[in-house]
């Protein structure tokens, strides 16, 4: 069984590490192993997502139209078909 | 250099003063590749404080769907500070994640008195620059 290769969309920020592809696929059953493949294909990727094994809280990533926060974050479940969006959060203080 | 309307400038003083005390926020989309400011683009303050602000997660895949969808992208980010003056803060720079785009901060702090504290800024790589404001 293999797990299912996804859509991705990597934000202006992020395209550096893909070459400057905006879109890119991964593999992986959840959105953990989906990272882990990330980082396999474009070194680097994995830690602007990841801080101490977690998401990063001002980095964005959604499961179709979910927040990943909302449906179990780095447990979320990827089935074929499915497509990620990664989007930095926009925010600021004084 | 900025340039953008008097009319986008009016959009965004009006946003900053309907949510003082809490910081305003917001985004002002325009055609790819442009650097013109075109479509307004207010947005909610989903952390509802007077010393921060973040963009709702969902608000925010709405408005990049639908820039995507217009071949637009965020032209303008700007936000309010409501007690400190018009520069970008520590926390602003940390989080600007959207090179191409100007940042604008206006002040609706008390002292000001109703004198118009309007900037625009780059924010690349962790530097500020601050650039002149054209109003067309």
């Amino acid at each position: 069984m293999s797990t299912p290769e996804i859509d991705i969309r990597i934000p202006t920020i992020l395209r550096p590490y893909t070459g400057g592809e905006k879109s890119v696929q991964a593999s992986g059953a959840t959105l953990s192993a989906v990272i882990e493949d990330l980082e396999r294909r474009f070194p680097g990727m994995g830690e602007r997502l990841l801080e101490d094994g977690k998401l990063r809280r001002f980095v964005n990533v959604y499961l179709n139209d979910e927040d990943v926060r909302f449906i179990g974050s780095l447990d979320a479940v990827i089935s074929s078909g499915d497509s990620l969006t990664i989007l930095p959060a926009v925010a600021g203080g004084s | 250099m900025l340039s953008i309307s008097q009319e986008l400038v009016d959009a965004i003083w009006a946003h900053a003063r309907a949510d003082h005390p809490d910081e305003a926020c917001g985004v002002i989309a325009g055609p790819i590749g442009s650097d013109k400011p075109t479509r307004f683009i207010p947005m909610r303050n989903a952390a509802m404080s007077p010393t921060f602000y973040e963009f709702d997660s969902i608000d925010l895949l709405k408005i990049y769907r639908e820039m995507d969808d217009l071949d637009e992208e965020p032209i303008v980010i700007y936000h309010s500070h409501t007690s400190t003056e018009a520069h970008p803060s520590r926390t602003d720079i940390a989080y600007a994640s959207e090179p191409s785009a100007h940042y604008v901060l206006v002040s609706t702090r008390e002292e000001l008195a109703g004198a118009n504290e309007f900037r625009s800024f780059r924010i690349v790589d962790g530097v500020v620059t601050e650039e002149p404001v054209q109003i067309r």
